[in-house]
């Protein structure tokens, strides 16, 4: 196939000849002449280019809010497109989120206003009237300069607290959506540079191979930025996100298995029911928008040593199945990072799943992300932390730590020393000072070293009092406390 | 021309109606410049701009950016015939760096090609080749250097030495305010058309559409009448749009002359935020004497700012910190030191508040101290030292503080947020809980309102009446989000009488309103709104005389209401009126003209009444911080806030609002980062933190004060833009005080990142 086809304002539309790497803002703003889809930041920072995608899961259409900025036009092949232009034709009756947001004077210089308006708008189609915590999420991708939130806040509480749910705009139907559905390969081609978009595994698999110096691209939030912020041209890009089988979440007795095509928004339920602590901890990954595309899968093979998920996963003692044209192998997940952005992928291989084990009952495992800002930032230093404790001593120890070293790593020499000792926060103090032997952070516009240092012994401290009676202790704790 | 009564029962003004373009924004069809229909045959333009701080330009060879794909012109210096200089008040900003370059970022040459991309690829294919130069980067070093961009001016009043040797207890100390990039969510962008005779209009986001005409005029070589700037709205201002829009309008238009074809260059975000000014930052020392009450005997103060490589507007801006650096309390004895530092760094410009946030942030700070010096709650230490009403009522500067509604308005606040109780109760927590602290405070906010440059305290509008009875409405004033149409539309059909949606705002032009200050300084409704009044009284009198003579009524008898025109017991309809005084020949259109009243300001000695009026306000904030982490999170905020009467108070709340949080965020999460080369590294939102909505605090209480402006602004209101930023001044001190909870006094600069936050409580271990 080398056209796509997505549903628009009821209507299916193709497009056929198009730059591999065009993204859906451009798409929009310079083809379809629909404005109303800001760009405030190209990198998907600001939430100003949202937009919604419909898809068709169990035999009704969802929807989730995603940046356009950084999304490939190829990635919504077979799906419907929302924008803002979309919810109310320009002489019907505003859509209930746009109307409450004029009524409780949610716009200044409504510059972020339409990507609001998107995100709300998944939200309410949700069908739940979501609470303050939860708005706050639903929005904390979105940016706004003018207004301080909360009228933002209070509209989004207006608009859903309706439960009318009904709309005037031509919802995709699942007909629709069914017929478009994408059976066989994509392959768009313009001046030499291709966008391929496999439908089976086996297909990957043999492409991969076949093109080892392509770009894999799943959910698209780092190699968007390539493209949008470092203006490279990718000659040939491979899209994981129509993959059968890449996308599977399988539940054993023993471990759950992630394919490397699930996003976060679908990781995140299965994770938490066995991993409560890890929920705290992917809602503050990124935002809703970037969480809808991007995969764990991503977040571990760019090799990036401060993806958020790497220490938890590494705490819970993780592995990868890697698959390289027939053959797959395991690797545990901290053998995977080697050097700063150096893996162990070989040319041609690729991350098929993720196996995260189940924890033992007399496991704690707690993790821990310090940045400037609490949600849609990047760690300073992130902390995955597992400890065992039986008859009063530690057995098991698990310190893992991002923004401390050019990988991912734990901190060996720390956890050694506290082994066989009591989980006192004597001991605790005692063993720190190694810390030092484990790592020696980079200041950067982050954090400086000496910052990082102090707060990463901090949470070793912080781990011990939360995990011998005291509780989760924080500040967000305690607001959520607070009457 | 006031002839007229005001209207017993205003119908517009003073209503919480929502924004003119609401509908609009949240329907996505608010034009912004990127979204007008582009014409035929646009380029887009990119800046190439300087990899160094400070060097000689050995060579600048642009052959690869000329001949990469797509592009049609390349401009530098050597290009340019006419003029290269845009500094706005003093010479000193290129738009192409001549052979040396000041600041990494710095603007070396454009390129023009036929589409965004191709112009940003290519822009990054020069060969600059450099010869570094020493560069200074730092405050600190700037002054060891004493490298100023602009003399230093010293304010006075009293003799600060000899109360500080006479005064019972004594505090000096030095502490940091950092900068702030404005992130307003539309990046500056503009769009030259060229037109007949060399003619050129831009479409600009600018909130000073007369300098934009002016600038491209001057680098074209063209009078002032052959370029119009049109301004419908901007996606944000904050200052940031005030003189660094220019730069991006010449730009447009070197390259539209150069190719005869219309450009638009809109600047992406990182480009945007490392080519253009921010927020000053400052370091801050202090020498105070103080009684055991705290009141303070003499203070001496040295404000230094980061003014970076050019003059820029920060003559005025530090000016303002100067005048602001006494906030709410009387000062007896003082001395301010004011130096303009030059460094190789961005030339930093207006940023809401301009200057008067950092000013605050001296004299607060000094404040917070004394009273843990004291053992004293540090607002009785504020209290202490507030401005009188009939004594101790006259600023450094020698105006005299005629409105001083501080006392009131902190007590009313004090009461309404339970600010006793709750700081015994924060004062208990923090007695039981080793790993979180709490902090409280309740800082006040004066801010002066005019422009401290006496002539730009001015402004016209043009109304004019169709003989269909709408009415359209132009004025000096740009659009930002702040709400300045609404607000001055309302005033429009306030005077004649007629419902909102009579009246149709459109785009400021400098085609229709000429020689207009910059819509900054909080002065927008101030001065547009009195304008307008102006222009409208003037038709209203003239359609008054009409009616009275067919009434029989004298003039005075006759009402503007509800859309019809009243007198004598007879009505007739306002579009009928107005039909009538066009087939009776009488003009139905005015302009209207306004300069601000009572400004005495002597700019040599800085003594006199640079301000019209004060606007007043103040918050308390609840803090929460981690001991083990410095994490931080804002629990509660009360706020009461001084608009005079307000004219919209559903605009002004979120003045209010929106202002607060972002001075939350200058002094919490915004941190500009440059390496040891002079590289800005926060150049975009992923390492340029701005509030997200879960750090506005879930108890969020504002009110807005009740009480007229004494002073005869429009309706009597007050201006609000800038002052409700300095609200967020509490959340500082609110962390101060939680880091004074678990550690004792400490140096504490802003911003109060987790980092500062650990590191302070840290620093005595
Ligand atoms: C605004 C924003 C906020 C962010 N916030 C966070 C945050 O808070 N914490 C955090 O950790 N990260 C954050 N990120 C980074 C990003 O979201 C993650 O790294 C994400 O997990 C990448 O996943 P993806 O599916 O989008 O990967 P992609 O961008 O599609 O790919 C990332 C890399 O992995 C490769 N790749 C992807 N899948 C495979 C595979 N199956 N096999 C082999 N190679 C593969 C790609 O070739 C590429 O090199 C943020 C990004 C953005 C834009
Ligand atoms: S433009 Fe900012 S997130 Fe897309
Ligand atoms: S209204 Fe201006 S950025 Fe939100």
């Amino acid at each position: 196939m080398d056209r796509i086809r997505f549903v628009i304002d009821g209507e299916v539309r193709t497009v056929e000849r198009f730059d591999p790497t065009r993204t859906v803002l451009e798409y929009l703003r310079e083809t379809e002449g629909r404005c109303g889809t800001k760009e405030g930041c190209a990198e998907g920072d600001c939430g100003a280019c949202t937009v919604a995608l419909g898809e068709l899961v169990d035999g009704a259409v969802r929807h989730r809010a995603v940046n356009a900025c950084i999304l490939f036009l190829g990635a919504i092949d077979g799906k419907e497109l929302v924008t803002v232009e979309s919810l109310a034709k320009p002489e019907a009756p505003a859509h209930p989120v746009q109307q409450a947001l004029v009524e409780c004077h949610g716009s200044q210089c409504g510059f972020c206003t339409p990507g609001f308006v998107m995100s709300l708008y998944a939200v309410w189609r949700e069908g739940d009237a979501p609470t303050r915590s939860g708005i706050e999420q639903a929005l904390a991708g979105n940016l706004c300069r003018c207004t301080g939130y909360r009228p933002i806040v209070a509209a989004a509480e207006r608009a859903c607290a309706a439960s009318d749910r009904s709309e005037s705009r031509r919802v995709a139907t699942a007909e629709q959506l069914r017929a478009i559905r994408p059976t066989e390969m994509l392959a768009i081609e313009q001046n030499g540079r291709r966008f391929l978009a496999p439908t089976g595994l086996d297909e990957l698999a043999h492409l991969v191979l076949a093109h080892p110096d392509a770009v894999l691209l799943a959910g698209g939030t780092d190699v968007g930025l390539w493209v949008t912020k470092q203006q490279r041209r990718l000659p040939t890009v491979i899209y994981l996100g129509r993959v059968a089988g890449l996308a599977d979440l399988a539940v054993g007795t023993d471990r759950i298995e992630i394919g490397a095509g699930v996003t976060y928004t679908d990781a995140m339920p299965v994770l938490a029911k066995y991993h409560p602590e890890i929920d705290g901890l992917l809602r503050r990954l990124g935002s809703v928008q970037i969480r809808n595309a991007g995969t764990i899968g991503g977040n571990i093979a760019n090799g990036s040593p401060i993806g958020d998920s790497l220490p938890a996963l590494i705490a819970l003692g993780a592995s990868l199945v890697l698959r390289r044209g027939p053959v797959e192998r395991t690797l545990p997940l901290e053998d995977y990072f080697l050097a700063y952005r150096k893996t162990a992928l070989a040319p041609g291989e690729f991350v098929a799943r993720i196996r995260v084990p189940m924890a033992a009952a007399d496991t704690r495992f707690r993790t821990y992300k310090i940045a400037k800002r609490f949600d849609q930032d990047i760690s300073a230093v992130c902390a995955g932390f597992a400890v065992t404790i039986r008859a009063d001593r530690v057995v098991d120890l698990r310190l893992a730590f991002g923004g401390m070293a050019g990988i991912p790593a734990r901190a060996r020499a720390c956890e050694q020393a506290l082994i066989g000792q009591p989980w006192t926060q004597a001991a605790v103090l005692a063993a720190l000072p190694l810390l030092t032997q484990d790592f020696a952070p980079l200041s950067d516009m982050r954090a400086s070293a000496d910052y990082r240092a102090r707060v990463a012994a901090n949470l070793v401290r912080k781990f011990q009092i939360e995990t011998s009676g005291a509780g989760p202790v924080g500040v967000l704790a305690l607001a959520e406390a607070q009457p | 021309m006031n002839a007229l009564p005001e209207p017993a029962i205003p119908e517009t003004v003073h209503r919480a109606i929502a924004h003119d373009s609401a509908d609009k924004h949240v329907r996505g069809a608010a034009l912004y410049v990127d979204d007008i229909p582009e014409p035929r045959d646009l380029l887009h333009a990119a800046i190439g701009w300087s990899s160094r701080a400070h060097a000689r330009i050995l060579s600048l060879d642009l052959a690869a950016v000329a001949a990469a794909p797509g592009v049609v012109a390349v401009l530098a210096a050597r290009d340019l015939t006419a003029s290269n200089d845009i500094g706005p008040v003093l010479p000193g900003d290129p738009v192409f760096a001549d052979g040396l370059v000041e600041y990494h970022g710095q603007s070396i040459f454009a390129v023009a090609a036929d589409c965004v991309g191709a112009a940003r690829r290519a822009a990054r294919l020069a060969r600059v080749e450099y010869q570094d130069l020493p560069a200074v980067l730092t405050i600190e070093q700037a002054l060891a250097d004493e490298s100023y961009i602009l003399p230093t001016r010293i304010l006075r009043r009293g003799d600060a030495a000899a109360a500080l040797a006479g005064a019972s207890r004594r505090l000096k100390g030095r502490f940091g305010v950092g900068g702030q990039d404005h992130f307003y969510l539309e990046g500056q962008v503009a769009m030259a058309v060229p037109g007949e005779d060399g003619d050129m209009l831009i479409h600009s986001s600018t909130q000073h559409p007369t300098e934009v005409q002016h600038l491209v005029a001057k680098v074209l070589g063209l009078p002032d009448h052959a370029v119009v700037t049109e301004v419908r709205r901007m996606g944000g201002g904050f200052g940031g749009k005030e003189t660094q829009a220019a730069i991006v309008a010449c730009v447009a238009a070197l390259l539209a002359r150069r190719t005869g074809r219309p450009v638009k260059l809109r600047l992406d975000r990182d480009d945007d935020m490392i080519l253009t000014g921010k927020r000053h930052d400052f370091l801050i020392d202090y020498d105070v004497g103080f009684g055991a009450d705290g009141r303070i005997a003499g203070v001496e103060f040295m404000l230094a700012s980061r003014c970076g490589m050019s003059p820029d507007l920060s003559a005025s801006i530090n000016d303002r910190a100067m005048f602001h650096a006494d906030n709410c309390y009387f000062l007896q004895n003082v001395t301010i030191v004011s130096h303009r530092c030059k460094t190789h760094t961005v030339s930093n410009t207006a940023f809401r508040g301009f200057g008067g946030p950092q000013g605050m942030m001296a004299i607060e700070y000094v404040m917070d101290e004394i009273a843990r010096d004291l053992g004293l709650d540090p607002l009785e230490v504020r209290k202490a030292n507030f401005y009188g009403t009939t004594e101790r009522n006259v600023t450094p500067y020698g105006m005299t503080v005629e409105d001083n509604i501080i006392p009131a308005l902190v007590a009313e606040l004090e009461a309404s947020s339970d600010y006793a109780a709750r700081r015994a109760a924060v004062d208990e927590f923090n007695r039981t809980s080793p790993w979180l602290k709490k902090g409280l405070a309740l800082t006040p906010v004066k801010f002066g309102i005019s422009f401290t440059a006496k002539h730009l305290n001015q402004a016209g509008a043009l109304v004019h009446v169709y003989t269909d009875g709408s009415i359209q409405l132009n004025h000096g004033g740009t659009e930002m989000g702040q709400g300045l149409f609404v607000k001055v539309a309302q005033v429009v059909a306030e005077e004649l009488g007629v419902a909102l949606d009579r009246v149709k705002l459109t785009a400021t032009s400098t085609a229709k309103v000429p020689n207009t200050s910059p819509t900054a300084a909080s002065s927008g409704a101030d001065l547009n709104g009195k304008a307008a009044q102006a222009a409208a009284r003037t038709i209203r009198e003239r359609l008054a005389d009409l009616a009275a003579a067919r009434f029989g009524v004298p003039a005075d008898a006759i009402t503007f209401r509800d859309g019809q025109v009243s007198g004598g017991g007879q009505v007739i309809a306002f579009p009928d009126l107005v039909k009538a005084a066009y087939f009776a020949r009488i003009q139905l259109s005015a302009t209207g003209f306004y300069t601000t009243p009572r400004l005495d300001w002597n700019e040599a000695t800085h003594q006199g009444r640079p301000f019209f009026y004060f606007a007043y306000g103040a918050s308390v904030s609840e803090v929460a911080i981690d001991v083990l982490t410095g994490e931080t999170k804002i629990l509660r905020v009360d706020i009461l806030h001084d608009c005079g009467r307000s004219l919209n108070p559903a605009i002004d709340l979120g003045q209010v609002e929106g202002g607060f949080v972002q001075g939350m965020g200058w002094l919490t999460t915004e941190e500009l980062a440059w390496d040891a080369a002079g590289r800005l590294t926060t150049h975009a939102p992923s390492t340029y933190k701005i509030p997200t909505a879960s750090d506005v605090p879930r108890d969020f209480r504002v009110a807005l004060y009740r009480g007229d402006n004494r002073e005869d602004a429009i309706y009597r209101s007050k201006a609000v833009g800038e002052p409700p930023l300095m609200l967020g001044i509490s959340v500082f001190h609110a962390l101060k005080d939680a880091v004074a909870a678990a550690a004792g006094p400490v140096r504490f600069d802003a911003p109060a990142t987790p980092e500062r936050v650990l590191l302070a409580i840290e620093a005595n271990r």
